[in-house]
């Protein structure tokens, strides 16, 4: 199955994706990979936006029909506003997981631990691997 | 090395995303869980069950050895083609497994009974048997197709060898009729009308694929435990083993007490436990807000805690539902745990959902 790894992105091995919003802020969702995984996806426990989380932190929930699944924060730092789109609208992650369907937005303690993440290569490794 | 039914590469031929269930290759879906669900409820679906296991018995004592073997009374069908579902019982009254009895034109009975079950059970069966003049024959080269929904019954009859379309579409719900020998049955898991066909594995390829040429798309092990739940049917291992009675999974209606003298296995634990009053019961559930149960959540209610035993995201009433074992005298409202909050929930009567329509 094909999956996208958009190359402007950064991944976490836990397959989050994370994107520099340029504002200091910086924007996390779950990868086309793991939406595939998990299928159709029909309630989010949104993120609590306010919350000071540390990098690997469980701090929200995605369910598919299938089963829960716990989304690490890929950063430290505070969770500042979360997709309430998908409140109502939870298959918004597996129509568009780069776009309409993002999780929350984060407020990095360390803006720079961003270059540590994995980028597109990295991560396309990792699936590799995992196959 | 997992096992893998005469349909295994129709499924990854078809998009099939191959699981493990109790030791067989299956399909989980095909692409989309919901879609697969929603197609079922509103024209028709077609599942591969060959993992499930099939027995038949013959010989003199048939009738008798199921008499002493089921929770149910085999008398209650004497007409070939008639079915009965029933509760296969230890003599605790723990349930061994769940399963359909039909009774066959040549005296004879098949059952079909859990994949995940399969050892024990032909190894019960096999010991209760030996007291009974009764032949106890697996059939694994038979392979069962299920097709469900409101239009299965007409888009399949056309399919049907030689001229059973005519038969199956007089045919009453839970009975069935030999055509050659494929055997097909209105039965199902989904609370939809459909046929079950149970034919021979060589055979099974082609009769799927001639379903999809009539516009039936496969159906995988993800719906048919979504569909089930909506039609408040049973899993076995899931919400019963041999660890609960009938009584205490919602399933009384399946244990004949009369005759009083028929003597079936577990019985006198049953009785017993009937007139103490069942401690617990098995309630259909659903959440008031937003969020899905799942198996093993806890419920608080009024009178003690209990457990989901089934649970899931309803795709028909977009809506969390479930099945909990809870304390006999348990009231309407109670509480689930859900990663360690609680939130309110309410005991219904279920099925939640049969021919398409919402019941709660």
């Amino acid at each position: 199955m094909s999956t996208s790894i958009p190359e402007e992105l950064r991944y976490n091995k836990s397959h989050e994706w994370v994107r520099d919003d340029g504002d200091g802020l910086f924007t996390v969702g779950i990868t086309d990979h793991a939406q595939k995984a998990l299928g159709d996806l029909v309630y989010v426990e949104a993120a609590e936006v306010g919350n000071v989380v540390s990098a690997d932190d469980a701090c929200c929930v995605v369910e598919s029909v299938k089963a829960a699944s716990d989304v690490y924060s890929p950063l430290d730092g505070e969770i500042v506003e979360a997709n309430e789109a998908l409140e109502d609208s939870p298959e918004l992650v597996n129509n568009d997981p780069y776009g309409d369907g993002w999780l929350f937005r984060i407020k990095p303690t360390t803006p720079a631990d961003f270059d540590a993440l994995l980028d597109a290569d990295a991560y396309a490794g990792l699936l590799s691997e995992e196959e | 090395m997992p096992q893998r039914t005469p349909l295994y590469q129709a499924h990854v031929a078809m998009g099939g995303k191959m699981v493990d269930f109790a030791g067989w290759e299956m399909p989980i879906h095909y692409g989309s869980q919901l879609d697969e669900h929603l197609q079922v409820r509103a024209t028709a679906g077609m599942f591969d069950v060959s993992h499930m296991t099939v027995i038949d018995l013959h010989g003199l004592q048939s009738r008798a050895f199921l008499r002493k073997l089921l929770a149910n009374n085999i008398d209650r069908v004497t007409m070939p083609g008639q079915a009965l579902y029933s509760c296969m019982l230890n003599d605790a009254g723990g349930v061994i497994d769940d399963l359909i009895v039909y009774v066959r034109a040549d005296d004879g009975f098949r059952l079909v009974v859990n994949a995940a079950t399969r050892d024990k059970d032909l190894a019960w069966i096999g010991r209760q048997a030996e007291s009974f003049q009764v032949r106890v024959a697996e059939r694994p080269e038979l392979a069962m197709i299920a097709v469900q929904g409101p239009e299965a019954v007409t888009r399949c009859l056309p399919l049907l060898p030689g001229n059973c379309g005519e038969t199956v579409r007089n045919l009453k719900r839970f009975t069935a009729v030999d055509c050659g020998d494929w055997l097909v049955a209105r039965t199902g898991y989904t609370g939809e009308d459909g046929i079950e066909v149970i034919l021979p594995a060589s055979q099974a390829g082609d009769f799927w694929q001639r379903l999809y040429q009539a516009g039936i798309r496969p159906t995988g092990l993800g719906a048919r435990d979504t569909l089930r739940l909506e039609a408040g049917m049973n899993l076995y291992g899931s919400d019963m083993d041999e660890q609960t009675t009938p009584l205490e999974s919602g399933l009384e209606w399946t244990v004949a007490w009369e005759p009083a003298e028929r003597d079936f296995i577990g019985r006198q634990a049953l009785e017993r436990q009937r007139h103490a009053g069942s401690p617990r019961k098995l309630v259909g559930l659903v959440l008031e807000n937003r969020g899905v149960l799942r198996a093993h959540q806890k419920v608080l209610t009024d009178a003690g805690e209990g457990e989901i035993t089934s649970g899931t995201f309803s795709p028909t009433l977009q809506r969390a539902i479930g099945l909990a074992r809870v304390p006999a005298s348990a009231g309407v409202n109670c509480e689930v745990e859900i990663r360690s909050k609680r939130t309110g929930a309410k005991a219904v009567k279920y099925p939640f959902v049969r021919n398409g329509k919402a019941l709660i």
